[in-house]
């Protein structure tokens, strides 16, 4: 009951700013912004550092987790301008290790799967005309990002049409975006209605 | 042109108000407006309903507040889905902050359906590190997840008893609303070979569509339009399917408000007016 009330009151606070910037905004976003790094510490201690950390070593005895520790604390190291290099220790493993993790699955998912389904046979019927509408799509926005020849003949115009399957793209993403955004604020607004002000069914 | 000068000087608030009738009135008075199924999300509904009763699917849900509007009524369509299909899920998160929420959507859906803790589906909660966590559990789920979130030992739960990677499982479902999605498809179903079944925020949603065509992915469900159209799949009538009316409205609010204020712009450049549009105009 009380949690409804508190939640309602601080979503009314964020909703005051469309209306011009106020106090009770500013309120609403700064205990949002404390609250949310107490909460996020408190889960990272009790989700990552007891389990992979403390509770190896007081239980198990188990050592090897002092190395990634000590990793983490030379991260720390950046706090004070002569630490920079011992954090550049810990920066460079995590850069090597990443991009051995990172690389090989990005080339096979992201490009050699999409290059090979962009190559595959057509289907029969309507399907191909899908399939020639997304190979049309990836050689003339592949032209259009082509800038070692300059953009005339040919080129230039696969380049023309490659601008309009952009503009089709973003306006696609941009209808999305509203939808997403619409969502938020519905969802908002059947918590005002329906959990503080019961004016709606529940569900 | 006094009066397209005075639209396109119109006061944003009042466009604000306009919306927020566009929300407000079809909650109280429910249109009812047809929820129309895509084959992206008939696709995703029929790969987990191809499922034989008692597969264990790896379901992790990677959002937090922020975007819970859309994924949480997914979440509770999809694990309502589960639950009545006899899947056993094995569910986990990503987010620090998600914690709360996937634990949320599991209670919701299991006491709607009647699903038991332990029995019908497990919680591991939150772990940290996105590829690295993926790429554990396709080597060890235990050396991510030795326990659940409540401290009891996997090998102690039902559901997750006899699981220890991708290959014990049916299927890996991803509800996200960030790249996280990427790293799923990367790692899960390209050096995993686990079948994927993808629901995200509408906001990502054609980032995926090349997955689908790829085959990469088996199903892709897209915002709160893709959660109504789940939910109206499993026949069920929730926050996603009572949310598309005023979705509808606003949309079209919108689309006016786009087609006055060019109109208004185009007319106003005709007419010769140079000033353009005053303080506080739509285009602001």
């Amino acid at each position: 009951m009380i949690e409804t009330w508190v939640a309602a009151f601080l979503t009314l606070c964020v909703f005051s700013f469309l209306y011009k910037d106020n106090p009770f905004y500013r309120f609403a976003e700064h205990l949002f912004v404390g609250s949310a790094a107490g909460y996020l510490l408190a889960v990272q201690w009790q989700n990552v550092l007891l389990p992979n950390v403390w509770t190896p070593l007081a239980r198990g005895r188990d050592l090897i987790v002092l190395i990634p520790l000590l990793l983490g604390f030379m991260m720390l190291a950046r706090a004070w301008s002569k630490g920079a290099g011992i954090a550049r220790w810990s920066i460079a493993f995590y850069v090597g290790i990443y991009s051995g993790v990172a690389i090989p699955g990005y080339m096979q998912a992201q490009i050699f799967a999409q290059l090979a389904d962009a190559a595959k046979p057509w289907p029969a019927g309507w399907a191909a005309v899908n399939s020639a509408l997304v190979l049309v799509g990836f050689l003339t926005v592949l032209a259009y990002f082509f800038f070692s020849a300059p953009h005339t003949g040919v080129h230039g115009a696969g380049a023309r049409v490659g601008i309009y399957f952009l503009m089709v793209a973003f306006g696609a993403s941009f209808g999305y975006t509203v939808m997403a955004r619409v969502s938020l604020l519905i969802a908002r607004v059947q918590f005002l209605l329906r959990d503080w002000l019961h004016v709606l069914p529940s569900p | 042109m006094a009066w397209v000068r005075k639209l396109l000087s119109i006061d944003r608030r009042i466009i604000f108000l306009l919306v927020a009738a566009g929300v407000v009135l079809p909650l109280l008075f429910p249109l009812n407006l047809p929820v129309t199924l895509t084959p992206r999300v008939k696709a995703a509904f029929d790969a987990i309903d191809a499922l034989p009763p008692g597969s264990k699917v790896l379901l992790s849900m990677d959002f937090e507040p922020d975007i819970m509007a859309e994924l949480m009524p997914m979440s509770v369509a999809i694990l309502r889905h589960c639950f009545r299909k006899r899947l056993q899920v094995i569910a986990m998160t990503l987010y620090p902050a998600g914690t709360g929420l996937g634990e949320r959507a599991l209670t919701t859906a299991a006491k709607a359906e009647g699903a038991v803790r332990n029995r019908d589906y497990a919680w591991l909660g939150y772990k940290s590190g996105f590829q690295v966590v993926m790429i554990g559990i396709g080597e060890n789920l235990r050396g991510m997840y030795p326990v659940d979130f409540y401290g009891t030992p996997l090998d102690s739960i039902p559901v997750t008893r006899g699981v220890n990677s991708y290959r014990q499982t049916a299927m890996v479902i991803n509800v996200s609303g960030s790249s996280g999605t990427d790293y799923w498809i990367q790692f899960a179903q390209g050096r995993f070979h686990a079948p994927l079944v993808v629901g995200c925020t509408a906001v990502m949603a054609t980032d995926y569509y090349p997955y689908l065509s790829s085959r990469q992915i088996l199903g892709l469900i897209g915002g709160l339009k893709g959660a109504a159209e789940y939910e109206r799949l499993i026949d069920d009538f929730g926050d996603a399917r009572r949310g598309m009316d005023a979705q509808s409205l606003v949309h079209l609010i919108i689309v006016m408000l786009v087609i006055v204020g060019n109109a208004a712009l185009f007319i106003s450049k005709r007419a010769g007016d140079a000033g353009g549009p005053a303080a506080g105009s739509m285009t602001r």
